[in-house]
């Protein structure tokens, strides 16, 4: 079931959560919206279940326009952040609501319900829990449950909201990794939204990158974060430095360090500021006349990784006042130990690769 | 001041309110309490039979359960209405709307019974309409369930805003994208949500209906035998100078009182049970 929504608007009083959102989602695609809280892409995907309404636009299940299609009519399975099981019923009752309460006509018998709610639980690996309480499982296991739910009236869509948002870190890895694995063997078009990047990249086939109720970047997790569409999404995949740039005939010069840039042509020189990742910063201990001089502040060792924070001295517009800025590094701790660097102590850092975007930035 | 002093301040105050509260309790509370039933008991067993199995007697307690008794239902189905309107959608004036609700609270029951007489009595704007029906309102059992409804409908809402609004929705959006219809996402999952909270709800209507005094004496013109509830029959009887049947008449309502306490204690051991 491929899903096309089209021009939808949607406001909470003063606030817009969504302007002029089009999208369109293969079927069978596990897709990712990520955004920072107020983005907008919860309410996107309320929207798609129906349990919000747009101010206005239109969204089409495979070519079918459901705008106005009641929730229960929609066939969306539904995940909450919060699991939202029903904590008077059992794991058994709450996976085999869905079934129990379609009409007599459609409805199947005792036996067969038995036989579905089961087979869902095998498939979340926790038949062992069917008689229990959903208070008497840990988070991990209630958003499996919740899951199996979902999946018990066979949805033609899955739509999932933060459904790893509540759970502690390791929990939320293992589930990551069994929803992917999940996902290719069922291939329901799937969304689910995300504020955590890495769980976007790690999960999804394809990313929506959203703000302010309006899409960024959508592509593959490797076109988004190889080529981010502008400085917002840059920013919003992961720790990021910004230098002030000067970019001329597919050069851009920081400081003394020039770096190829050939997406900008323009024989004019323009401001600019270059956008690049703590990783893509090489260290030298030696001067070197094309690098920046910095001084060491700060070493933090996080296993096998070191982040350094470095401090270095740029000219501003107005040449009486030059300031400090802060440069985050990262590099493997072996790289660092070879280096022999100390907290103080000088050197001088080289950007490998970066990306420009002119103007005055965000 | 210095330290020690206010610890010595502090060593004579706190026995001081203790026990001060403890006999403010004993003078308030626990002697009329007990007073009650020896002053109903001093009847003796056949005294006590006697004032019971009178007429009257027999006729305001057959009354004040079934004020009681139509009471309770529909401040139940209007109470949840309310509750599930101002915790389930936002819409203009949900706020005046909870605040309208606590008004009852909020006046005398004495200017709420004297607003429906004038409303619906034999003067009010609606004394043709109700005299060509053949209806009368005031001065009769419908009046006294009307004035009974309105003093005690916010126990119920009180009792339900706050907990379906913890809740949430999530729980019945769940069961509406599974398919459910709006009838059984109230059976299946809401009422099992707060059928404790609602039980809890009943008890305290309940309370109040039996009890209530004001409201209904302004309604009820207190005719022996007709309009006369417990609670008033206790004035009349008090009246008459029969102060053994007043106090048998009072003794009842207190063990009313007594069991809805027993009930609601157990009530609220239940519901923090169940919450957490």
């Amino acid at each position: 079931m491929s899903i096309r929504i089209e021009q939808v608007n949607k406001r909470f009083g003063d606030f817009v959560a969504l302007e002029k959102v089009n999208l369109q989602i293969k079927t069978g695609e596990l897709t990712a919206l990520l955004g920072p809280s107020g983005s907008g892409k919860t309410t996107l995907l309320r929207i798609i279940a129906g349990l919000e309404q747009a101010d206005s636009g239109r969204i089409h299940f495979n070519n079918e326009d459901i705008t106005g299609q009641h929730v229960s009519e929609r066939g969306v399975g539904f995940v909450f952040q919060h699991y939202a099981l029903f904590k008077h019923m059992t794991v058994f009752e709450n996976v085999a609501y869905g079934l129990t309460v379609k009409p007599k006509k459609f409805r199947p018998n005792n036996a067969e319900i038995s036989k579905k709610v089961h087979n869902l639980l095998q498939l979340v690996q926790l038949d062992w829990t069917a008689d229990r309480f959903p208070a008497q499982l840990s988070g991990g296991q209630r958003q499996r449950i919740a899951l199996a739910r979902a999946l018990a009236v066979e949805p033609k869509v899955l739509l999932l909201d933060e459904p790893f948002g509540a759970l502690d870190a390791k929990v939320r890895a293992e589930l990551r990794r069994w929803l992917r694995r999940l996902h290719d063997e069922i291939q329901v078009t799937s969304v689910f939204v995300t504020h955590d990047q890495e769980e976007a990249f790690e999960v999804a086939d394809r990313i929506v990158v959203m703000n302010k109720g309006a899409i960024e970047q959508d592509g593959t997790p490797e076109q988004v974060y190889d080529t981010p569409a502008n400085p917002f999404v840059y920013e919003f995949l992961g720790n990021v430095n910004l230098f002030r740039a000067k970019v001329k005939q597919g050069q851009t010069t920081i400081g003394k360090v020039q770096l190829a840039s050939p997406e900008h042509t323009n024989g004019k020189e323009q401001d600019g500021f270059a956008y690049v990742r703590p990783h893509e910063i090489d260290v030298l201990i030696a001067p070197s006349s094309d690098a920046l001089k910095v001084t060491i502040d700060l070493v933090t060792i996080v296993g096998p990784q070191v982040r350094l924070e470095v401090l270095t001295v740029v000219e501003t517009n107005n040449d009486n006042n030059n300031e400090q800025q802060l440069i985050h590094i990262e590099l493997p701790k072996d790289q660092f130990k070879a280096l022999q660097l100390h907290q103080g102590d000088m050197a001088w850092i080289q950007p490998r690769y970066s990306k420009v975007f002119l103007g005055e930035g965000i | 001041m210095s330290r020690t002093g206010l610890n010595s301040q502090r060593r004579w105050l706190k026995p001081l309110l203790i026990s001060s509260g403890v006999v403010l309790t004993l003078l308030l509370l626990v002697v009329p309490l007990i007073f009650i039933f020896v002053a109903a008991f001093s009847a003796g067993v056949g005294g006590i039979w006697q004032n019971l199995t009178e007429p009257d007697m027999l006729h305001a307690i057959g009354l004040t359960l079934l004020v009681a008794g139509l009471t309770v239902p529909i401040n139940l189905v209007f109470g949840t209405l309310i509750a599930w309107c101002v915790t389930r959608f936002s819409f203009p004036g949900r706020r005046l709307l909870l605040t309208l609700i606590d008004i009852p609270f909020a006046v005398s029951p004495v200017v709420a019974g004297l607003l429906y007489l004038l409303l619906y009595g034999s003067n009010g704007p609606f004394a043709t309409l109700l005299d060509q029906h053949d209806v009368q309102l005031m001065f009769a059992w419908p009046g006294l369930v009307m004035v009974t409804v309105f003093v005690s409908c916010p126990f119920v809402v009180r009792e339900l805003v706050p907990l379906m609004s913890t809740l949430g929705t999530e729980q019945e959006e769940a069961a509406v994208l599974l398919g459910a219809s709006g009838w059984q996402v109230f059976w299946h999952i809401t009422l099992p949500n707060i059928r404790w909270a609602l039980v809890y709800g009943v008890i305290l209507t309940n309370a109040r209906a039996v009890g209530e005094f004001g409201a209904v004496s302004v309604v009820s013109g207190t005719i022996r035998g007709q309009t006369n509830t417990l609670p008033l029959h206790i004035e009349l009887l008090q009246q008459d100078y029969n102060t053994a049947g007043a106090f048998i008449a009072a003794a009842l309502l207190t063990l009313i009182a007594i069991a809805t306490l027993v009930v609601k204690a157990f009530l609220q051991w239940k519901l923090a049970r169940t919450s957490d």
